[in-house]
């Protein structure tokens, strides 16, 4: 067949294992990529549209707009440079991405899909309830899932994300404790623990922040709560399971203590995937508490967002809920938005429109998809992963709490002492192994912290892989070849980068070269 | 379960190496009260794929779809037609099922796009920087206050009657709390508020936004200047980013923060959310911005790369000193902007806006000859005002009965306020064909 001596079989030459420097720059799969301006064919575009019905102006007294300044692309050209782009990222699709308290779990396609159909994502959040019954019974369906999941009465939907729904949160604790006149609790308790969107949060309603210190055993102690308690106090901040990948196993005693102090219990549920379907956070004694659909419920991460965080409320806080919400009413379902449709004090409104639509299908669609008995075994994988890491690194890295976990393992750097290769170090070597990192220095209260949270959706094989990349990469640290790990990454389109001169000097835009007469001058 | 890779044999292995003699065996730190011995109650057992695609297809049909009808809704959220490029390149697993691009070695994808966004936000604003997306307009309006405190130390701030009612409701919820003065110019339908002799030293900023809710257009440069005479920063909302190939952005007039809702290029309607918050600000207040910024630098070769940055203002490093409390924003949603603006570039993007006023004056001409309808608006963009002689709630759920959807009462921001009962908001985009128009002239001659 081959007639013109065209070689099958690769030449038995030595292969060299430097890099060679190629012409483009490109390497072969990952392609050197400009900038989009740096692209521009002024006049090309990438979308015909049809002819003016009119060259009539109606805009007052001002002029047009003279120019915008954006470069000129077709089709083909724009297709081609987001699809380079693209092949500069991982995503779970990828690879295991174990990124500690992000729950980082494989989303499922149907999902896309069916935000997509035109009854869920061509409607106009400000059409006729009469032409939008369905999206509103889907609002419905996916709070009785929430409430029934977290055995908690009520759920505000609009928030936009996980801190978003902190701060639905504790706005309602304010106004809770404004009605009882009881403005003057102004004392949030967030323990050294929590993410920094918890003081944040409580810093952005008002209230001042007093730390709770960290136990040696990685749990916040009931004297350590108590010790703050006073009459000024607001509510706690606490996340359950907490960010060490611990369930706090005096919950319910903090909760109860909490009460009796007259504060509220606010719970981050941002590690709610360790327990959904197995714990509802009511029987904790919980006032409100966020859920991240993008977390729990598999909405995809989307390299930063969006998200979507409602937030559930016992019957103390259930009144103060923001607008909008969705009840029953007589003629189908109807969405309250304004004060003077509701018997209810909601505190306000968080943002535009009802919440994150798109985001509701989704998840909708996700725990229909595994039913009660299905998310009860997906956190109970979650939980299994997790141990299973922890358990095969135990040896090899250092795991400052011992087991079990809930769905995240968490290891300290002691294991590197003396080694010169650094948490960042460690991470960058896993990235040439073909691996996301884990998240690293969080939680703040162990030096060092790898944070790792496999999923649920991770195989055994995968696992195995993931726990042999870590041992051996531990092993070599401690054998001495710090080299390895102060190099790496190697195999990415960009190496290490300069974060402290991004910083300095901060280039936060494309700006048009200078002319070259002024080049030429300098 | 199809998401779950684990069997039963890998669970009873991974269990062996744990040392735990069941999977429940490892919840042991939660109280046994809280502890469920079985699938909770009250919700059905897990379905296939199948299953679930029909029965959320029957919830979906129950709603009235834009594309279906005519269809004239505006007031904060546009129906404009996405290239079906915009979809697929993001819905590739490397955008979709990433996250904050906190490694930046395997997040330059992101991190380019997201150096793009922030620059072409700038451009259409007029501004000298954006952050990387908040979750919406109206959140990014609260946040502008906000901003807007920490730089002039002064908590008044007045927001224009033409200011989308969503966006007042979320800066009073989020500024109130703190104190804020927050004064509300009444509601301004026919676009002649001057709000120049509220400015005063005790002023933060003024909020004003162009085209209004009720479609106005002005030159802001004569504010600006009032604002800056008293020290105080004017923060212009656009609700409706297309109007920005059209008419002059705010950043030439004068603002000192932009704030957008990005929805109309690259994201659909989805019943009001997700949509993408824009955030733009003048070079001098950027550490005083609140959340994530993209910056350029370069790698341990010397090669060009972008990194997250000045994220001391952010609450993972700042905690309770921080700018913003934002984490998580609408990565997503500035993804399929940055995408469809691409596919516009400068002819497109300034002939879609060109388009969409085309098609509002079409309309206004349409509708003049209509009985009982007035318009009020003198300039516009591609949204106005109309006064019926009617009640426009009832007008517009009688259309709705004749399969038109024909805009958006404007009682259903005030309902409290007699005054606006019969102003009906109308919109016209380049999905609105003459039919559709015709439709809508037609309708409301036989209900008026």
């Amino acid at each position: 067949m081959n007639t013109q001596g065209r070689k099958t079989t690769p030449d038995a030459v030595a292969s060299d294992a430097s890099p060679i420097a190629t012409f483009t720059g490109n390497r072969a799969l990952v392609h050197e990529e400009a900038l989009i301006f740096e692209m521009d064919n002024p006049g090309v575009t990438g979308v015909d549209l049809e002819a003016l019905p009119t060259s009539e102006l109606r805009l007052g007294k001002l002029k047009p707009r003279a120019s915008v300044g954006l470069p000129g692309l077709s089709e083909p050209q724009v297709v081609r440079h987001y699809t380079r782009l693209s092949q500069k990222n991982l995503g779970i699709d990828t690879t295991l991405y174990p990124l500690g308290s992000c729950t980082m779990k494989h989303n499922p396609r149907i999902n896309e899909k069916l935000a997509r159909l035109p009854g869920f994502g061509d409607i106009h959040p400000m059409q006729p309830e009469s032409t939008v019954q369905g999206a509103l019974e889907l609002i419905d369906r996916l709070a009785y899932w929430l409430k029934t999941l977290t055995g908690m009465p009520a759920v505000a939907m609009s928030p936009a994300a996980g801190a978003h729904g902190e701060l639905c949160g504790l706005l309602a604790i304010r106004s809770a404790l404004a009605a009882k006149g009881e403005a003057h609790r102004k004392r949030v308790l967030v323990p050294e623990s929590a993410h920094g969107t918890n003081p944040a949060t409580a810093a952005f309603c008002g209230f001042t922040v007093d730390p709770i210190p960290a136990e040696d055993n990685g749990r916040v102690s009931v004297e350590a709560v108590k010790a703050k308690l006073g009459p000024d106090v607001a509510c706690i901040m606490l996340t359950n399971p907490n960010t060490c990948g611990l369930f706090e196993p005096h919950v319910k005693e903090i909760a109860d203590a909490v009460h009796a102090a007259g504060g509220y219990f606010y719970c981050d549920g941002a590690n709610y995937n360790a327990i959904v379907g197995r714990v509802r956070p009511a029987d904790l004694g919980v006032d409100a508490m966020h859920i991240n659909l993008h977390k729990t419920f598999s909405t995809p991460h989307g390299g930063g967002g969006p998200g979507s965080g409602p937030v559930v409320l016992s019957e103390a806080l259930a009144p103060y809920a923001p607008l909008p919400f969705v009840v029953h009413g007589k003629d189908g379902f109807h969405l309250v938005e304004h004060y003077g449709e509701t018997e209810l004090k909601p505190f306000g409104r968080l943002k535009g429109f009802h919440g994150q639509m798109g985001m509701f299908v989704r998840a909708l669609a996700y725990m229909m998809s595994h039913g009660a008995d299905g998310l009860r075994q997906a956190s109970g994988d979650a939980v299994l992963n997790a141990n299973y890491v922890l358990a095969q690194l135990s040896d090899v890295m250092t795991a400052p709490f011992g087991g079990p976990c809930m769905h995240e393992a968490l290891f300290d750097d002691s294991f590197l002492k003396g080694t010169g290769v650094t948490t960042l170090d460690f991470a960058k070597a896993m990235i040439d192994e073909g691996f996301h990192p884990m998240t690293m220095y969080f939680p703040l209260v162990v030096h060092g912290a790898f944070l790792v949270e496999p999923t649920e959706t991770e195989s055994k094989q995968s696992l195995d892989q993931f726990v042999g990349t870590m041992r051996h990469l531990a092993e070599k640290a401690k054998a001495g070849d710090a080299a390895h790990f102060l190099a790496a990454p190697v195999y990415t389109p960009r190496r290490r980068l300069d974060e402290t001169a991004a910083a300095r000097k901060p280039v936060l835009r494309w700006t048009p070269p200078a002319p070259a007469h002024s080049q030429a001058a300098e | 379960m199809r998401y779950l890779p684990l069997t039963e044999a890998d669970r009873r292995e991974m269990l062996a190496s744990i040392g735990a003699p069941s999977v429940d065996a490892l919840f042991k730190d939660v109280p046994g009260h809280a502890r469920l011995p079985g699938p909770i109650e009250g919700l059905p057992m897990h379905m296939g794929e199948l299953q679930v695609e029909r029965e959320l297809s029957a919830l979906a049909a129950k709603n009235v779809p834009a594309g279906s009808v005519p269809f004239f809704l505006g007031a904060g959220a546009y129906r404009h037609h996405v290239p079906a490029s915009v979809d697929h390149m993001l819905l590739r697993g490397e955008f979709l099922t990433s996250y904050t691009p906190y490694q930046p070695e395997v997040s330059q994808g992101t991190l380019q796009y997201l150096f793009e966004f922030q620059t072409q936000v700038a451009l259409l604003t007029g501004m000298d920087v954006a952050n990387a997306s908040m979750y919406d307009g109206a959140t990014s309006c609260a946040e502008a206050v906000l901003m807007a405190n920490r730089i002039t130390r002064r908590t008044k701030a007045i927001l224009s009657g033409g200011l989308h009612p969503h966006y007042r409701d979320v800066t009073r919820t989020n500024a109130e709390v703190l104190g804020f003065d927050i004064r509300l110019a009444p509601v301004d339908p026919t676009g002649t508020e001057s709000l120049i002799a509220q400015i005063d030293e005790q002023t933060a900023c003024v909020v004003v936004q162009n085209p209004t809710l009720f479609g106005h257009v002005a030159d802001l440069t004569e504010l600006a200047a009032a604002c800056h005479a008293k020290g105080a920063l004017l923060v212009v909302a656009v609700t409706e980013v297309v109007s920005l190939g059209l008419i002059d952005p705010p950043g030439a007039m004068g603002a000192d923060i932009v704030v957008a809702e990005g929805q109309s290029i690259g994201n659909g309607l989805n019943f009001g959310g997700p949509y993408v918050g824009l955030f733009a600000t003048r070079e001098k207040f950027v550490r005083q911005m609140p959340g994530r910024l993209c910056g350029q630098t370069v790698d341990a070769d010397g090669k060009r790369g972008f990194v997250l940055t000045l994220s001391t203002r952010e609450q993972h490093i700042r905690r309770e000193k921080a700018t913003s409390n934002i984490c998580t924003n609408s990565g997503l949603c500035a993804l399929a902007f940055t995408i469809h603006l691409s596919l516009l570039g400068e002819a497109g993007f300034t002939g879609l806006s060109r388009l969409n006023h085309a098609k509002a004056v079409q309309l206004a001409g349409k509708l003049k000859g209509v009985p009982g309808v007035e318009i009020v608006n003198g300039g516009f963009f591609n949204e106005f005002t109309l006064r019926l002689k009617k009640n426009a709630s009832e007008v517009v759920n009688e259309l709705a009965r004749r399969k038109i959807l024909a805009g958006v009462p404007v009682s259903r921001f005030y309902p409290e306020d007699a005054s606006v009962a019969n102003l009906l908001l109308v919109a016209a985009t380049e999905t609105v064909t003459e039919a559709d128009m015709d439709a809508l002239a037609a309708g409301l001659k036989e209900v008026l």
